[in-house]
């Protein structure tokens, strides 16, 4: 090794943390497809996927060589490059938020003079933000999509999708103030480390007394991802596919993978901000260094696969059971009744914090 | 890396700019802009001006660009057609610009050191955090301002839904 620079074993190291986290998340991707699969199945009193291997458990392995094999179809009326591009970009933005997300407790490995976090891709002093950004650059890649098929129930998918994100972008934004101004920083590290004093009575959702943000945070993005109660720019019976109709074999599967790589980041997020992400319900009840150096080191990032794990089902169990709301109703619930309480919200907290501090 | 990284991204930022021009369709011009305005993000970033760069993302790209591109969809504007242009236009057009452009790098170079100069961000990861020094800002040195913007964002918005309003 010591015949590289430093930054040469820089790139090195963050290329290789790069490709790791690519790998897992691409991975979660695919099988949180089959765990709604199984998990809807079940709700609906079915099994699910369960030809392709044990239990289906190589379903999506299945799911993509057909999405690979199919024919890729452009239609005549399309705008060619943005009809291209329009899935690219809804892909990456969706996963490169992942590269903000602190996935274990700080580690820091010091290797030919670079020293370099373990668990998390890039430790930005305004991860918030960043993902916040990259969210909204999201709007790009689907509000393109419906445009550059020319069919009209693309175009009507597109415009609901980025109309409805771009209402509840507000809504997400301000529920997040709160947990904000307890850090007093928008760094994930941050907020994650001023949620792991006391476990779980820590926890912002808990102790910090956060759950109207969290709530808020919660509906938001469901609108936000385009996920069922909000679904409604893929209501199939109103717009056969939505924003996605004229995509076939694997630009549609990159607007699949799209949306569930954004329900895993969104799933992160909650996580790190009301849920002490890595950090263990338990406090400090056990040793820090319970179980020697390795274990001590896997327990948090189990800890955040756990959490996260969890608000999936959720996200699941809520498509199995709600009903699709009405266009007009979407509306008005971001606007008069998300928005104020998000407000209230943060008034209420920074009178609290300034009260006590 | 700095230097690096301001080349690329002012090269693309320029590249952009002159094909916002150069394109005859809308959507393509405001894309562009897009790519402008990310490009100049990440130039601030490198300066060390981290809030910055994302608030240009958020609020420009994100939000701002976002309803253009909306209203170009939802109006259907179609391949703009080329005229000959006004004959005022072709004879001041590059004089004009280049006049204000030298203007504009003979003020910035002689009050080089009014403005103040840029300092390197150094290492992104070991960067401070400059958002308690710009909220402390905003909110005492510069609080007549921010507030003086804040309502005239507010008459706009006003007179947009006065516009907007259908008669009784």
């Amino acid at each position: 090794m010591s015949h590289l620079t430093a930054f040469q074993t820089f790139l090195l190291l963050n290329i290789l943390k790069i490709a790791v986290v690519l790998v897992i998340t691409l991975t979660a991707v695919a099988y949180t497809v089959l765990l709604e699969r199984k998990v809807l199945g079940h709700i609906q009193n079915r099994w699910g996927p369960s030809r392709v291997g044990p239990f289906g458990l190589l379903q999506p392995l299945a799911d993509g060589i057909k999405l690979f094999l199919k024919e890729d179809l452009t239609p005549l009326a399309a705008q060619g490059p943005l009809f291209i591009l329009a899935p690219i970009i809804a892909l990456g933005c969706s996963l490169v938020s992942i590269a903000v997300v602190p996935f274990g407790a700080f580690h820091a490995v010091t290797l030919n003079g670079v020293s370099v976090d373990l668990f998390n891709v890039a430790n930005v002093n305004i991860g918030l933000l960043v993902i916040l950004g990259i969210t909204s650059i999201g709007v790009y890649g689907i509000a393109l999509s419906g445009w550059s098929s020319n069919n009209k129930f693309a175009l009507l998918g597109s415009l609901r999708a980025s109309s409805q994100m771009v209402s509840y972008e507000l809504a997400l934004g301000l529920s997040l103030v709160g947990v904000v101004l307890r850090a007093q920083s928008l760094s994930l590290r941050d907020i994650v480390n001023s949620q792991a004093a006391h476990g779980i009575l820590s926890w912002n959702v808990f102790g910090g007394l956060q759950f109207v943000g969290f709530f808020i945070y919660l509906i938001a993005a469901y609108a936000e991802t385009n996920r069922c109660p909000f679904d409604l720019p893929e209501a199939e019976s109103e717009l056969v596919a939505g924003y996605h109709t004229e995509y076939s074999s694997m630009k549609f599967a990159m607007f699949f993978m799209a949306e569930y790589a954004n329900m895993i980041t969104v799933s992160c997020v909650a996580t790190l901000l009301f849920f002490g992400g890595p950090a263990s319900p338990l406090g400090h009840l056990l040793p820090d260094n319970f179980g020697g150096p390795v274990l001590s080191a896997i327990f948090p990032i189990l800890w955040f696969v756990a959490k996260v794990f969890s608000f999936l089902l959720l996200y699941i169990w809520v498509r199995g059971t709600l009903p699709r709301f009405r266009y007009d109703q979407l509306m008005a619930f971001g606007w008069k009744v998300l928005l104020p309480v998000a407000m209230v919200n943060i008034i209420v907290t920074s009178l609290v914090l300034a009260l006590r501090g | 890396m700095q230097l690096v990284l301001f080349v690329i991204f002012g090269l693309l930022a320029v590249v952009a700019a002159l094909n916002l021009l150069l394109q005859r369709h809308p959507i393509n011009s405001a894309l562009s802009l897009v790519v402008v305005m990310m490009s100049l993000a990440v130039l601030y970033w490198s300066l060390g001006a981290e809030f910055l760069a994302a608030a240009q993302v958020i609020v420009y790209s994100g939000a701002i660009m976002v309803l253009f591109v909306f209203t170009i969809m939802l109006l259907n504007a179609g391949e703009e057609e080329p005229t000959t242009g006004s004959r005022a236009a072709s004879i001041v057009g590059f004089p004009g610009a280049a006049a204000i452009f030298c203007l504009l790098s003979f003020v910035f170079l002689s009050e080089r050191k009014a403005l103040g100069a840029t300092t390197l961000g150094g290492e992104l990861n070991t960067a401070g955090s400059n958002l308690a020094a710009i909220s402390s800002l905003l909110f005492t040195k510069l609080l007549l301002p921010f507030e003086v913007t804040s309502v005239l964002i507010l008459v706009a918005i006003l007179g947009a839904v006065v516009l907007a309003r259908k008669e009784q």
